[in-house]
C-alpha cells in the first residue's frame, strides 16, 4: 500500500517549485525591456533550481510512500483535489527539469532576438507544466498540466522555429493530442471503475479486473509511447527537434520525452500489472526495433541536429527495454538512463545551438576542424559525445550497463540484440565527431567562429559535472529510487510471479 | 599479508593527469612544457616504486574513491600483477619523455602540445588500469586509453594517418562497445558484483558452462588491445603514429593494457581452476599459438621497419597469454615476466626505428644498408634488443622463453614447445638480417640520389634513452629477481 506521508518541510515546497516559474511569467508580462526580461527569466529559473535542491536533500530514501505531500479540496462535487507529492521515481525528474530550466534560458540568451518576452514567458509556463506533471497525484490535475505543456511547446516550435516550423509544430501538436485522447479515455474509465475518484494513490492501491487492465493499459501505453517516442510512433520527433529553437530541443529531448517513460512507470505499470505482463514481449520487441532502427536512421543523417534527434529514438528504446524487463537493474537503469539522456542529449542540443549561432549551418559537410578553431567548445562537445555513446566513466554507461544487465536477466537474445544499438551509437557519434571536430579548417565560416563565452561555459560545465558525477558515483542517485523500484517490482511480481531471479 | 588503505595509488596515477593540464597551460613555452613531462614521469615512477616493497612482501594497497553501483566501486588496488604493469609503464615513461622531446623537435612535428598532453593522459590511463580493483574501474581506464591515444595516432593528419587511426578506433572501440560490454554485463548479472577475486569471480557461479564459455570468448574479443588474431589489424595500422607513440604506447602501455586485462580475466575473473575445468586454457593456447606463428610470418614479409616491429609485437603479446593459459606454475611466471621483458626490448627497437628516421629519414628495412657505421649506438642497441626478442642469454627475453618452454613441458604439450622453437627461428629470421644489413652491407647510394649527402649523425636526446633501455634489457636478464618475485607472488 502506497500512502501519502506528511510534508516534513513545513512549507509547500512542491507548489513552490512548480509555480515559481509561472509567477515569473506573470511578472514578465509587465516588462518591456528585453535585457531585463532575460535577466528576470534567468533569475526565476535559477531560483527554481535552488528550490529543487532542498527537495533532493530532504528526500527520505527509506520509504516508497509519497513525500512532500500537499492535499487540498478543489472541486468536491467531482472528487477532484489538488494533490501533489513525489516518490523515488519522480524526484529526480523534478530536479532535472529545474536544472535544464536555467540552461534553456542561457541557451536562448542571444539566439532569440524576436519577441523575447513572449519566448521567455512560454519557457516559464512550460517549466511549471512540466514540473507539475511530475508532482501531480490527482488525475485531473495531472491531465491539466499535461495539456498545459502542449500550447507553449507548440508556440516555441511554431513561432521561433526554423524554416519548416509550422509543419513541425502542427505535427507535434496532432501526435501529442492524439495520444492525450487515448489517455483521457483511460482516465475516465478509471474514474468510473475505481469508485469515482481521480486520486492516483487510491487508484494505485486498487486491483482492477484483468480485461479492464489490458484495455486501459493499452490506452495509456499508446498515449505515452507517442511521447517517448517508441517505434512506430516516432515520426513527429525529428521534425519537431530540427525545427525547434535550441531551448525547445533541450526541453523536448531533456524533459518531454521522459514524460512518456515516466508516465508508463507511474500509471500503466504501477496500476495494471496484469496488463503490463500481457504486453511485455511486444513492448520489448518494439524497444529493440527502436534501438536498432533509430541507430541506423541516425547513421544516415547529414544534418547534425537530425542525427542527435534520431539517436534519441535509439536511446529511449534502451529506457523502455529496461523498464519492461522487470528486474531491479533494468528498471533502475531505465530511470537513471532517463535522467542521463536528459542531461547528455540536452547538452548535445545546446552544443549544436551554440555552434549554429556562429556558422548558421547544421550540415555535417560544412564542418571540419572545430578542434583547431574553437578548442574549448570542442572539448565540451567531445565529453558529451562520449557520454552519449556511453563510454565507461560517463553517466550513460551506468544506465546502459544496468539496462543490458537487466536484459540479460530477461533474455540473452534481446540483450544481445540491444548491444547492436550500443555499437551503432559508437559509429554514428564518433563519425559525427570526426567530421565536425577533426582535420583542417577548410570552411570560411568556421575560421571566423569564436570560442564559447562565460555564459555558455557555465551552462556546459554544469552539465559536465553531472556526466562524470553520475558516471563514477551513481549510488546517491540510485539510492533515491531504490526503495520505490523495489516496491514497484513487488507489485509487478506478485501478480506475475517472479519473472527472473533478482540479484545484487 | 595485509591490505593497506592508502591514497598513494591515486596520487601515482593522477600525477600524469595533472601534468596534462600543465602541458596545455605551457603551450607557448616549449621548454617548460617538455620539462613538465619529464618531472612528472620521475615523480610518478617514484610513487609507484615506493609501493613496491610493500607489494613484494605480500601486501596489497587499496583506495576506494566512489561507490558506483551495488557491488561496484570506483576503486584502486595495487597487487603484484598491477605492480608489474605500473612499474614498466611509469619507468619507461621517463625515457620516452626525453626521447619524445628529441624526436619531436628534430623532426619539427606540429601540434606538439596536443601530443605531449595526450601522451601524459595515456600514461595516466595505463597506470589507472594497472591499479584497477574491479572490472568497472579497469574498463573505464581501458576506454580512456583507447580514446586518448586516438589523437596520437592521427597526429600527422595525412590521409594515410586518418585511414590508420580510423581502423584503430573501429577495432578498439568497436570490440569493447560490443563484446566487452556484453562480457562485463553478463559477469555482473551472474555474480552480482565486479570485484576481482584471487580465486576467480566466476569460480563458484551457478551459470552453465556454455554461458561461461560465451562470457570468456566475449572477454577475449572485447579486450582486443591484446591483439589476438584476427583482432590484431589495428596494431599495424597504428604505426602511422609518430615513433615515440609506437614505442611507449603501442609496444608498452596500450598493448600491455590488453594482455594485462586478459590476464586479469584469466586469473581473477575465471581463476585457474575454472579455466581448466572448462578446458578453456588449452583451447586458448592453440589459438594464440596460431597468432604467434602467423604474426611472425607476416613480420618476415614487411619491408617497413615499424610494421615489422608491430607484427613482432602481435606475436610476442601472444607469448604472454600463452604462458598464462598453459596454467602451469612455470608457464605462468614466464608469461607474466614477459610483459616486462618484452616491454624493455621492444621499446628499444622502436626507439631505434625512430632514431633512424630522425637521423637518416629512412623507414624501410631495404634502405638500411651500411647505416650501422653512421649510427653505431642505435644499431648496437637494436642488435641487443633483437637478441632479447629472439631469447638469447643473457638478454631479458631468454628468461621468459626459458620459463615458457619449461611450462610447455610441464603441461606435456609438445606441439606448444615446437611452436616456441619455431617462433624463435622466425624471430631470428626477421630481426638478424636488419643488423647484418646495417653493419656488413655497403651503403646503397642510388636511393638518396646524386648530390644529396646530408650528414647522418646520432641525435643525443634520441640516442641516450635507447642505449639506456638496451642496457636495462640486459640487466633484467642478468638480475631478473624483481619481476620474477612479483610474478611468483601472483601465482602463489
Amino acid at each position: 500500500m502506497i500512502e501519502a506521508v506528511h510534508n516534513s518541510m513545513g512549507i509547500p515546497i512542491l507548489s513552490l517549485v512548480t509555480f515559481l516559474p509561472l509567477s515569473g511569467a506573470v511578472i514578465l508580462f509587465f516588462i518591456r525591456n528585453n535585457r531585463l526580461v532575460r535577466w528576470i527569466a534567468l533569475l526565476v529559473t535559477v531560483a527554481d533550481f535552488f528550490v529543487s535542491i532542498p527537495i533532493l536533500l530532504n528526500f527520505d530514501r527509506t520509504t516508497y510512500h509519497m513525500q512532500f505531500v500537499e492535499h487540498y479540496e478543489w472541486i468536491p462535487s467531482w472528487n477532484i483535489t489538488y494533490f501533489m507529492g513525489i516518490d523515488g521515481i519522480s524526484v529526480l525528474f523534478v530536479f532535472l527539469t529545474a536544472l535544464l530550466g536555467w540552461i534553456c534560458v542561457l541557451a536562448s540568451w542571444k539566439a532569440i532576438e524576436q519577441k523575447v518576452k513572449e519566448f521567455m514567458m512560454a519557457l516559464l509556463v512550460m517549466q511549471t507544466a512540466m514540473i507539475g506533471v511530475f508532482c501531480a497525484l490527482d488525475f485531473f490535475l495531472f491531465y491539466l498540466f499535461w495539456e498545459a505543456m502542449l500550447i507553449p511547446m507548440y508556440l516555441i516550435i511554431g513561432v521561433w522555429g526554423g524554416k519548416n516550423r509550422i509543419y513541425a509544430a502542427f505535427k507535434f501538436f496532432l501526435y501529442t493530442l492524439a495520444g492525450s485522447i487515448f489517455m483521457l479515455v483511460g482516465i475516465l474509465v478509471l474514474y468510473f471503475a475505481g469508485g469515482e475518484t481521480f486520486d492516483i494513490i487510491s487508484l494505485m492501491n486498487q486491483k482492477f479486473p484483468s480485461v479492464l487492465q489490458i484495455w486501459v493499459f493499452l490506452a495509456f501505453f499508446i498515449a505515452f509511447a507517442i511521447k517517448v517516442p517508441m517505434f512506430p510512433f516516432h515520426t513527429w520527433l525529428p521534425d519537431a527537434h530540427v525545427e525547434a529553437p535550441t531551448a525547445g530541443s533541450i526541453i523536448l529531448a531533456g524533459v518531454l520525452l521522459k514524460m512518456g517513460t515516466y508516465g508508463m512507470l507511474r500509471f500503466p505499470m504501477s496500476m495494471f500489472p496484469e496488463g503490463a505482463a500481457y504486453f511485455t514481449t511486444p513492448v520489448i520487441i518494439l524497444s529493440i526495433i527502436g534501438i536498432i532502427y533509430g541507430g541506423f536512421l541516425a547513421l544516415a543523417q547529414t544534418d547534425i541536429k537530425k542525427l542527435i534527434a534520431y539517436s534519441s529514438i535509439s536511446h529511449m528504446g534502451f529506457v523502455t527495454l529496461g523498464l519492461f524487463v522487470y528486474n531491479t537493474q533494468g528498471i533502475e537503469g531505465g530511470i537513471l538512463q532517463m535522467l542521463n539522456h536528459g542531461i547528455t542529449t540536452g547538452a548535445l542540443f545546446l552544443c549544436i545551438g551554440v555552434i549554429y549561432e556562429r556558422t548558421h549551418t547544421r550540415e555535417l559537410a560544412a564542418y571540419g576542424g572545430l578542434a583547431k578553431a574553437v578548442p574549448v567548445y570542442t572539448t565540451f562537445l567531445a565529453i558529451f559525445v562520449l557520454s552519449s555513446l556511453a563510454i565507461p566513466g560517463t553517466n550513460s554507461f551506468i544506465g546502459e550497463f544496468l539496462i543490458i544487465t537487466g536484459a540479460f536477466g530477461y533474455s540473452t537474445l534481446f540483450a544481445g540484440l540491444s548491444i547492436i544499438g550500443a555499437m551503432l551509437g559508437a559509429v554514428y557519434l564518433l563519425g559525427m565527431y570526426k567530421k565536425v571536430a577533426l582535420g583542417e579548417v577548410t570552411h570560411h565560416h568556421i575560421k571566423e567562429a569564436w570560442d564559447i563565452d562565460a555564459r555558455e561555459i557555465v551552462a556546459m560545465a554544469a552539465l559536465t559535472v553531472f556526466v562524470f558525477w553520475i558516471g563514477l558515483n551513481s549510488m546517491p542517485f540510485l539510492d533515491m529510487m531504490h526503495v520505490s523500484v523495489r516496491h514497484l517490482l513487488e507489485q509487478l511480481n506478485s501478480v506475475n510471479g517472479p519473472i527472473v531471479a533478482i540479484k545484487g | 599479508m595485509e591490505t593497506i588503505e592508502s591514497i598513494r595509488p591515486l596520487l601515482a596515477l593522477s600525477i600524469s593527469f595533472i601534468a596534462a593540464f600543465l602541458i596545455l597551460a605551457f603551450n607557448k613555452k616549449p621548454n617548460l612544457r617538455d620539462a613538465t613531462s619529464f618531472v612528472a614521469a620521475i615523480i610518478k615512477f617514484s610513487i609507484v616504486a615506493s609501493m613496491a616493497p610493500l607489494i613484494l612482501s605480500g601486501n596489497t594497497i587499496e583506495y576506494t574513491l566512489f561507490h558506483t553501483l551495488p557491488g561496484v566501486d570506483f576503486k584502486f588496488r595495487v597487487d603484484a600483477l598491477g605492480m608489474i604493469f605500473a612499474t614498466i609503464a611509469s619507468f619507461l615513461w621517463i625515457f620516452a619523455s626525453v626521447y619524445s622531446v628529441g624526436y619531436m623537435r628534430s623532426s619539427k612535428e606540429h601540434a606538439q602540445t596536443r601530443f605531449f598532453a595526450s601522451f601524459s593522459v595515456s600514461i595516466f590511463a595505463a597506470v589507472g588500469g594497472a591499479f584497477a580493483a574491479n572490472l568497472f574501474t579497469l574498463i573505464v581506464f581501458y576506454e580512456v586509453l583507447s580514446l586518448v591515444t586516438y589523437p596520437l595516432v592521427y597526429h600527422k593528419e595525412t590521409p594515410e594517418s586518418w585511414e590508420g587511426s580510423k581502423k584503430y578506433v573501429v577495432y578498439l572501440v568497436g570490440t569493447s562497445k560490443t563484446f566487452l560490454l556484453a562480457a562485463v554485463a553478463l559477469t555482473y548479472y551472474i555474480v552480482g558484483n565486479l570485484e576481482f577475486s584471487s580465486k576467480g569471480m566466476l569460480a563458484n557461479a551457478s551459470a552453465s558452462p556454455v554461458l561461461l564459455t560465451i562470457v570468456y570468448v566475449c572477454f577475449m574479443i572485447g579486450f582486443s588491445k591484446a591483439a589476438i588474431m584476427p583482432f590484431h589489424a589495428w596494431l599495424p595500422a597504428a604505426m602511422v603514429a609518430p615513433t615515440p607513440v609506437s614505442a611507449l604506447l603501442h609496444a608498452v602501455a596500450v598493448v600491455k593494457m590488453g594482455v594485462f586485462s586478459v590476464l586479469r580475466v584469466i586469473f581473477y575473473v575465471f581463476g585457474t581452476d575454472l579455466m581448466s575445468r572448462l578446458n578453456l586454457g588449452i583451447t586458448t593456447a592453440y589459438v594464440v599459438s596460431f597468432t604467434i606463428i602467423m604474426a611472425s610470418v607476416y613480420a618476415l614479409t614487411q619491408d617497413n621497419l615499424k610494421r615489422r616491429l608491430a607484427y613482432s609485437t602481435v606475436s610476442q603479446l601472444s607469448y604472454v597469454i600463452l604462458g598464462a593459459v598453459l596454467l602451469t606454475p612455470s608457464s605462468m611466471v614466464g608469461g607474466i615476466v614477459h610483459i616486462a621483458n618484452h616491454a624493455f626490448s621492444k621499446i628499444t627497437l622502436f626507439f631505434c626505428a625512430g632514431s633512424i628516421y630522425c637521423a637518416a629519414h629512412k623507414t624501410e628495412v631495404s634502405q638500411l644498408s651500411g647505416i650501422g657505421r653512421k649510427l653505431p649506438w642505435t644499431m648496437t642497441a637494436f642488435f641487443i634488443a633483437s637478441l632479447s626478442m629472439i631469447g638469447v642469454p643473457p638478454a631479458a627475453g631468454f628468461i621468459s622463453k626459458w620459463y615458457l618452454a619449461m611450462g610447455a613441458i610441464e603441461a606435456r604439450e609438445i606441439p606448444i614447445l615446437i611452436v616456441l622453437l619455431a617462433s624463435t627461428l622466425l624471430n631470428a629470421a626477421y630481426f638478424l638480417p636488419i643488423t647484418y644489413k646495417a653493419f656488413f652491407e655497403k651503403p646503397d647510394d642510388t636511393h638518396s640520389g646524386g648530390g644529396h649527402h646530408e650528414e647522418i649523425r646520432e641525435i643525443p636526446m634520441v640516442a641516450v634513452p635507447l642505449v639506456l633501455t638496451a642496457i636495462i634489457s640486459i640487466i633484467i636478464g642478468i638480475y631478473p629477481d624483481y619481476f620474477l618475485s612479483l610474478a611468483k607472488e601472483i601465482i602463489r
